[in-house]
């Protein structure tokens, strides 16, 4: 559970400003429990529960249609749960309208009001609160120095880039300190280039506020970036919650591995402890409870055998022949496609390494079965190679 | 660090773009002028028309209320000098700004209610809006008589209850309603045109950020629909003003409007300086309603253009 995380966010953020000790940092800020949303026959969301930790980065993470969106609307009271409750400080929070829940949220389409100055959106939400002039003049002054746009209050939001208009809308969500902050797809309407330095802005806001935050989004690399835990969402459900380095390194379901990161993902029975995929019997770790079996591979545990070079490592026993078809130079590695008669295989090699092996090479691929995943096949049968 | 480099990066290339649209500038004018001449050619028939229906009759009337029957200013002297023109001079503000205000009112919630129902309802509403506003007015005005005369249906329901006389008809109240009803389209469409604009996902964020619906409605929805409201109620006052056949027709002689004075003035007693005196006046005052609310437009004008364009991002 305490894995660091890639980026190695959960330390530094779960750390900062708190004195209070382990049972405050550890406990639940909201719950939701069997929380289910239906639309006549159709389920959006079906009986998901989940703990929020207190402080944390957490992202929803899964396609469109998948859930994620449903779940930040009724946490923020935008829609009405057919089943199911949801605690906000051990508090019933479904009673609560939407403007009585003091949560902040953030949407994809900044949703700023275009007839009011930068000053007159943020300080918005501390006017519904009564809070008297000096002390709101304070707090947005402190709002907009915390998404760095001091100098810009009296625009209005028309004379504003997409990124500073993003800024805008996260100084009004956080202006009132809500002790959460839901955000829905907050850069997906922004480029590649603003989002990445938008996401390093969230992280050190996230820093700073010491906040909750709730984070929706269907890019599994940002989600990889900001988050402490990430719920991923399938079909309505949540299939895995863990940090980005537990679903990476240890998906329990098969869209999970798909979903986040690359990886080689060969199909086979499994039977005696053991997959049987075309000619090859595969060595596999750990048991499933089905004979439908997947076993996945993320592309730095594969290796690479070619005339010119790269031994296979003692332990990795499973072996398979196959060909070059694609190589992409990475940099620092080199990714290869190597079609198998299992399937495509993904290899991320070292470049001192790979240097030799060219497309159409025959070559054998291979991993250590301590190094695979054993996974339940869920997809349709059609799918298999 | 590298986002550093990215960012010099960025704005070399955006100083960069500025310098070639600089240099460009000269040849970009030229496009514009021509631009702009094509477009005067696209205008002439127009222009042409406006030439001899309009602004020549208007000259003439200009001149008449200075020179009929003789060269001088007693067409005004007379005009100022009868209390009765300047009560109905008033009066016909008056009127009109009630008029305007009834329409604000029913407008409002009406074109609201067409941007939430469903687009086939909407059609049926606009329709409604529609129909009586292409069928004449005179007709229209004919069938109020018919409604609203003592012995009409609803004075006739009112009867069996006991009401003996309904006595709306030759009223100030029956001028307003009269003129409502024709006026209310000019009013209820660039409202909707307007709120149909306005991003209802504001409201939800005003919620989120600790408003009551209502409140949310007041802070964010009211103010963006206003652009719609001041084009329909300029509308409608100024089409009021130029009104002459409803107040003549369903108002008594204290319901008369400055043109019917002019018809009086020219049918009846021949006076055609008179009756251009008073066109002159109404002119005037539809020019300085016009005028005032150009001003307070431009007051407000950045406000507004930022509302229209900031509504769609």
């Amino acid at each position: 559970m305490t894995a660091p995380t890639p980026t190695g966010i959960t330390g530094t953020t779960q750390d900062s400003g708190h004195g209070e000790g382990e049972i405050v940092k550890d406990s639940n800020i909201l719950s939701l429990r069997g929380l289910t949303k239906r639309y006549g026959d159709a389920v959006a969301l079906n009986n998901v529960n989940l703990d929020i930790r207190r402080g944390e980065y957490l992202t929803f993470l899964g396609p469109s249609g998948s859930g994620k969106t449903t779940t930040l609307n009724l946490i923020a009271g935008f829609i009405e749960p057919t089943e199911g409750s949801m605690l906000l400080e051990n508090k019933p929070l479904e009673k609560l309208q939407a403007h009585e829940r003091n949560l902040g949220v953030v949407f994809q389409h900044y949703a700023l009001f275009p007839h009011m100055t930068v000053r007159a959106n943020v300080e918005y939400p501390l006017k519904q609160r009564k809070m008297s002039k000096s002390d709101r003049k304070k707090a947005v002054d402190k709002a907009l120095e915390v998404v760095r746009l001091e100098g810009y209050e009296d625009r209005y939001p028309r004379q504003l880039s997409g990124g500073q208009q993003q800024r805008v809308a996260l100084a009004r969500a956080v202006v009132y300190t809500p002790p959460i902050l839901l955000m829905d797809e907050p850069l997906g309407a922004l480029d590649k280039k603003l989002r990445e330095w938008l996401q390093l802005e969230l992280r050190r806001i996230h820093r700073e506020l010491g906040s909750t935050f709730i984070y929706v989004t269907h890019d599994q690399e940002e989600a990889l970036v900001l988050s402490d835990r990430i719920a991923v969402f399938n079909e309505g459900e949540i299939e895995q919650i863990g940090t980005p380095r537990e679903l990476y390194d240890a998906p329990v379901a098969l869209f999970v591995g798909r979903f986040i990161g690359e990886s080689s993902i060969f199909k086979g029975i499994y039977a005696d402890g053991k997959v049987k995929a075309a000619d090859y019997e595969l060595q596999v770790e750990g048991s499933i409870s089905t004979d439908r079996a997947a076993v996945l591979i993320r592309p730095e545990n594969m290796q690479i055998s070619h005339p010119g070079g790269g031994d296979f490592t003692e332990s990795a026993v499973n072996r398979i022949a196959g060909e070059i078809q694609d190589m992409v130079y990475l940099g620092p590695a080199r990714r290869y496609s190597v079609i198998t008669p299992l399937g495509e295989a993904i290899v991320r090699v070292p470049e001192r390494v790979a240097a030799a092996a060219q497309i159409g090479d025959k070559v054998l691929v291979g991993w250590d079965p301590a190094d695979a995943v054993l996974l339940v096949d869920t997809e349709p049968a059609e799918q298999v190679k | 660090m590298p986002a550093r480099t990215d960012t010099s990066q960025f704005s070399t290339l955006s100083t960069r773009a500025i310098a070639v649209q600089s240099e460009s500038e000269p040849k970009k004018r030229q496009w514009v002028s021509r631009d702009t001449r094509r477009l005067m050619l696209a205008l002439l028939p127009a222009f042409l028309v406006l030439a001899v229906f309009y602004f020549y009759p208007m000259l003439t009337v200009l001149v008449a209320s200075f020179t009929d029957p003789k060269p001088g200013l007693q067409n005004f002297e007379w005009f100022f000098s009868q209390s009765v023109n300047v009560g109905v001079l008033w009066r016909t503000i008056y009127i009109s700004f009630w008029v305007m205000a009834i329409c604000v009112v029913v407008a409002y919630p009406f074109a609201y209610f067409m941007t939430m129902v469903k687009p086939s309802t909407r059609s049926l509403l606009m329709l409604m809006v529609l129909i009586p506003f292409l069928t004449s007015t005179v007709v229209r005005t004919f069938a109020w008589v018919l409604l609203l005369q003592d012995s009409g249906p609803i004075g006739s329901f009112l009867s069996l209850f006991g009401v003996e006389s309904l006595g709306i008809m030759r009223t100030p109240t029956a001028v307003l309603i009269g003129m409502a009803q024709v006026l209310l389209p000019f009013v209820v469409l660039p409202m909707f045109s307007t709120m149909s604009q306005i991003d209802r996902r504001l409201l939800t964020a005003a919620e989120s950020l600790g408003a009551k619906r209502v409140k949310a409605f007041v802070t964010v929805y009211l103010p963006l629909s206003l652009p719609g409201v001041a084009a329909g109620a300029l509308l409608c006052f100024v089409m009021a003003l130029g009104f002459y056949i409803t107040p003549a027709m369903l108002g008594s002689s204290r319901e008369t409007f400055l043109s019917t004075l002019i018809q009086g003035q020219v049918q009846g007693l021949g006076q055609w300086g008179h009756g251009a005196v008073i066109a002159l006046m109404l002119l005037v005052v539809t020019l300085a309603i016009l005028g005032v609310s150009a001003l307070l437009g431009r007051a407000r004008g950045s406000a507004v253009s930022d509302m229209v364009g900031g509504s769609k991002a």
